[in-house]
């Protein structure tokens, strides 16, 4: 859901996030983890930071499915986390924050709050 | 219902326990009678009232256990008759309790040879916590002991004088040897031998006619008229059953004692059981506490509504005798038609086994251990599970040797207390325990239950052979798959790669896989796609599917900074290449360490900054050292004959052509070499996944050791071979290891799983077994023509280069979370949380 006070920041071209992997994208002082999930045409966004160990590092990790559940993994003790909803599915680590996503003529948008 | 229990013993405290346990047992009334003052005390380690421990430290549980649940306990109140007809007892001090059911745990007394002069002063039996209280205070005076009985009771009563300071004492055994009715003659002389080495005397064949003395004892008198001044005699030559209830009350007893039972231990009388050392049971008398225990099961269950039977028990049992494991199990003495006994004797040691065998040295029947009983659990689940014996039956008992690896090695040969998540504090136990009462049957389910492999992850491969072995121990069929994606295990997704010609992960995924993958198929896949083609890795959209630090060829270190480790073959390096590292980790400010594999490893280098430093690198004539992958990290070396004045051979040399020739081989677990140029092996070669000692005639090549955190030493797979068989061996051996190796999973422990061990690994790779050997030479000369350095690639590469950086929209700037601190004139990554 996004809500109607909602902007859309520009984050970069599509061809600028490789496929099946994701990119850091800097939106003023904070960083969000962008994904390009192509097996599934999709694409999703959450916080750069893993809540493990507090590292900037999501968008380095590797993305995959648990059941039909889209995830990634921290690179620094893969803990993985629901790209669709940010729950943590090993352990017991704190959720993370998710975004919307659109692309438009190539460029990708991610939904901030207002 | 009204229960009445006689006899409050070690058994039939068991038996209020078990009663206790059973739901059924609520509405039950429970009362106990007692001959002694105590309540049950563990009488099995009543020697150790003498090295401090108290009668209360002995005890199976404190007086109040009793109150608290509702059993109504009377010590030193014997039953002095039962009426079957009202179904009451009365006690010695006139109680009369009615039941509905009564169990006798009456037990055993001494039993006291029918010698004249036991009567006097200075002979004592060995049962209670009086007759020791009575020994000590006797003790005191007492210069010469002796003890009649040579099995298990007398040595325990012959421990108890030695405790008392009688250490001057004889220890009398009617039959021919120690022991007899668990150890064979050559255990018994073993055993014989240690004792007599802390000063006891030891006479059998002696049958004791007279005990000498007017009031106290002086001495005794045997059948052979010899004699022995003794002044203080303990008798422990055996048990008696208590059955004099029994026989007062018209059940049925044996002839040499005993209340006679049914296999629900239920004696004439039907609401009367008997367990115990009382009980006789299908002619046999069962003179230990496990036994015993397992009588009180049955009966609780029974009269409880599960009905149980008890059928017999295995006698099998471990003891420390005065400092000395004797051990037997099965049927420790059988011979004759269709049995082969393998013993080992070795006097010098102080140790005898002996095992039994069937005909056809597969089944385990019995066996013996004097003077060293570590094998006896596994010997005893090797008997009682009928496990097939190895091909050299003998191995069970001489265990590894001789370049044998130990058959029991890996994680399924670990205690349960053995920790194997150290983070966590996990052990192995847990483990199982979260496979098997819990269900867990993924390594994830596992750490979601025990939290082992949450830390840093190392034991995740443990976990998994854990998880494994327990699954199969309950009779629970798996295939080692590599995870929800892949129904494969890493062997057969190997062949079938190669088979379908398959050069990228999605390729793979689409064709042999489902869903979309994860964080445990990808890097796996992606090593096999390596291994095979040896392309480079970042390439044809393989990069994101590399586990990170090969996606970014660099290991990812604490606050998101990346280490950079060139290669340094052989650790030799030139004052010129030593400088440009200097200036390069000067220039990017990076911290700079000798690893453990003789190279230089530079710290905190942003992101945005590895090509230029590897640009920098490769100028100089460095080339990527692999540190962030799993392949050949380094082949470490001493530094030989050039300079050593002991070095047989040049290990610099040869180590420098290994580690080119497989430098970049993509393999199942990280890749470890050394080449020593003498036996002093300073190079440490035993401890790697291959390594090489110069012998006077060429080469000894090692395999499948390890360092890190279960070390082995590396097995010798040839001797004195020449250079080019010595490759041509690695060749083939990691070929092998490389196609057939689960994920994640090192040489060494490769081996253990190996069905055959070292010996099997022998036949594939020195007489070619497999007859693979000429193909994988093959496959191994195309991984050395088709090798390029990755970052050679990848600075040159403008689609590969542009990946480097921290932010897709600001590619100039750097990660501002990352802090270094100050130390030691260097930098360090700030500490996280």
């Amino acid at each position: 859901m996004v809500a109607a006070t909602t902007t859309w920041f520009y984050a970069c071209l599509a061809e600028d996030v490789p496929e099946n992997g994701g990119v850091c994208v800097k939106y003023n002082n904070e960083q969000i983890a962008l994904f390009h999930f192509a097996r599934l045409n999709e694409w999703y966004a959450t916080q750069n930071e893993c809540p493990h160990r507090n590292q900037m590092a999501l968008s380095r990790g590797m993305i995959g499915t648990q059941g039909d559940e889209p995830k990634v993994a921290c690179p620094f003790h893969k803990k993985t986390f629901s790209l669709k909803t940010g729950e943590c599915l090993s352990g017991d680590e704190c959720a993370i924050k998710t975004y919307a996503v659109k692309v438009e003529d190539g460029k990708v948008y991610i939904a901030i709050p207002g | 219902m009204k229960i009445v229990i006689i006899g409050n013993g070690m058994v039939g405290y068991k038996f209020c326990e078990k009663l206790l346990s059973k739901e059924a047992s609520s509405s039950f009334q429970i009362t106990v009678f007692g001959e002694e003052i105590r309540p049950a005390y563990d009488r099995v380690h009543l020697s150790e009232f003498f090295s401090g421990k108290s009668a209360e430290d002995l005890a199976m549980a404190p007086a109040n256990w009793y109150s608290d649940n509702n059993i109504i306990l009377h010590l030193g109140d014997p039953i002095a008759q039962i009426n079957t007809t009202t179904k009451t007892v009365d006690s010695h001090k006139g109680l009369t309790v009615s039941y509905d059911i009564l169990v006798m745990a009456t037990g055993s007394a001494a039993f006291v040879p029918p010698i004249p002069g036991t009567e006097k002063d200075g002979v004592f039996i060995y049962r209670t916590i009086e007759d020791l209280e009575l020994m000590t205070a006797y003790a005191k005076k007492a210069k010469k002991g002796a003890v009649i009985g040579g099995g298990l009771l007398g040595l325990e009563a012959a421990k108890a004088m030695i405790d008392l300071g009688v250490s001057d004492t004889s220890v009398i055994e009617f039959a021919p040897r120690l022991m007899p009715r668990q150890i064979d003659d050559a255990g018994s002389n073993v055993l014989k031998a240690k004792l007599e080495s802390i000063g006891l005397k030891i006479l059998t064949n002696k049958n004791t006619a007279e005990i000498l003395g007017s009031s106290c004892i002086s001495g005794m008198q045997f059948s052979d008229d010899s004699k022995i001044e003794v002044d203080m005699l303990v008798i422990s030559a055996g048990i008696k059953p208590r059955d004099e209830l029994a026989k007062l009350a018209g059940l049925e007893t044996g002839q040499r004692g005993g209340i006679v039972v049914n296999d629900q231990l239920q004696t004439s009388d039907p609401s009367i059981y008997a367990i115990g050392e009382c009980a006789l049971h299908r002619g046999m008398i069962y003179g230990l506490v496990a036994p015993g225990y397992e009588m009180a099961e049955v009966v609780a269950a029974t009269i409880t509504g599960t009905p149980k039977t008890f059928t017999g028990f295995d006698m099998s049992t471990k003891l420390k005798l005065i400092g000395v494991d004797v051990a037997s199990f099965g049927d420790a003495f059988l011979s004759g038609n269709g049995v082969q006994s393998i013993a080992i004797n070795d006097t010098h040691k102080g140790i005898y086994k002996r095992i039994n065998i069937s005909a056809d040295g597969k089944t385990l029947l019995g066996g013996i251990l004097v003077g060293e009983a570590e094998q006896y659990n596994m010997l005893l689940q090797t008997f009682k599970n009928k496990v097939i014996l190895p091909p050299n039956p003998e191995d069970v008992i001489l265990g590894a040797r001789g370049g044998e690896t130990d058959t029991g090695a890996g994680v399924t040969a670990l205690p349960d207390d053995a920790l194997i998540c150290s983070c966590e504090a996990v052990t192995k136990g847990m483990i199982c325990n979260s496979v098997s009462e819990v269900g867990c049957e993924t390594v994830d389910a596992i750490k979601k239950c025990t939290k082992a492999g949450t830390g840093c992850g190392g034991c995740v491969p443990m976990l998994k052979d854990l998880m494994q072995h327990t699954m199969k121990a309950q009779g629970k069929l798996i295939r080692n798959v590599l995870c929800e994606h892949f129904n494969y295990s890493r062997q057969e997704l190997f062949d079938l790669v190669k088979i379908h010609d398959l050069k990228t992960y999605d390729a793979v995924l689409d064709k042999l896989g489902n869903g979309h993958g994860c964080e445990v198929c990808k890097p796996a896949v992606s090593s096999i796609v390596a291994s095979l083609w040896n392309e480079m890795i970042l390439k044809k959209g393989n990069a994101t599917a590399q586990d990170s630090n090969d996606r970014f060829l660099a290991n990812i270190q604490k606050g998101g900074t990346y280490s950079v480790v060139p290669r340094i073959p052989g650790g030799e390096i030139t004052p010129d290449k030593l400088i440009v590292i200097g200036e390069v980790a000067k220039k990017y400010n990076l911290y700079t360490k000798i690893t453990g594999g003789q190279r230089i490893d530079m710290f905190g280098a942003h992101l945005s900054d590895l090509p230029k430093i590897w640009e920098a690198l490769i100028a100089a004539g460095f080339e990527s050292g692999h540190a962030y992958g799993k392949s050949l990290r380094t082949v470490k070396s001493c530094v030989g004959s050039t300079w050593c004045r002991f070095g047989l051979h040049d290990s610099v040399s040869f180590a420098i052509k290994v580690e080119e020739r497989y430098r970049g081989l993509r393999s199942p677990h990280k890749l470890k070499s050394a080449v020593s140029g003498c036996i002093r092996e300073c190079a440490e070669a035993q401890s790697k996944d291959f390594g090489i000692i110069a012998t006077e005639k060429g080469w000894n090549l090692y395999v499948c050791g390890n360092g890190g955190s279960k070390p082995q030493h590396a097995l010798l797979l040839a001797s004195d071979v020449d250079e080019e068989t010595c490759i041509k061996l690695i060749d083939r051996f990691l070929m092998f290891y490389v196609k057939t190796a689960d994920p994640l999973t090192r040489t060494a422990t490769w081996l253990n799983k190996m069905e055959g061990g070292i010996d099997y690994l022998k036949s594939v790779v020195l007489n070619d077994a497999l007859g693979m050997n000429a193909l994988w030479e093959d496959e191994m000369n195309h991984h050395v023509a088709t090798y390029e350095c990755e970052w050679k690639v990848a600075v040159e590469t403008p689609e590969i280069r542009k990946r480097f950086n921290h932010f897709v929209n600001a590619p100039e700037e750097k990660d501002p979370t990352v802090h270094f601190e100050e130390m030691r004139e260097q930098k360090r990554a700030k500490e996280w949380k």
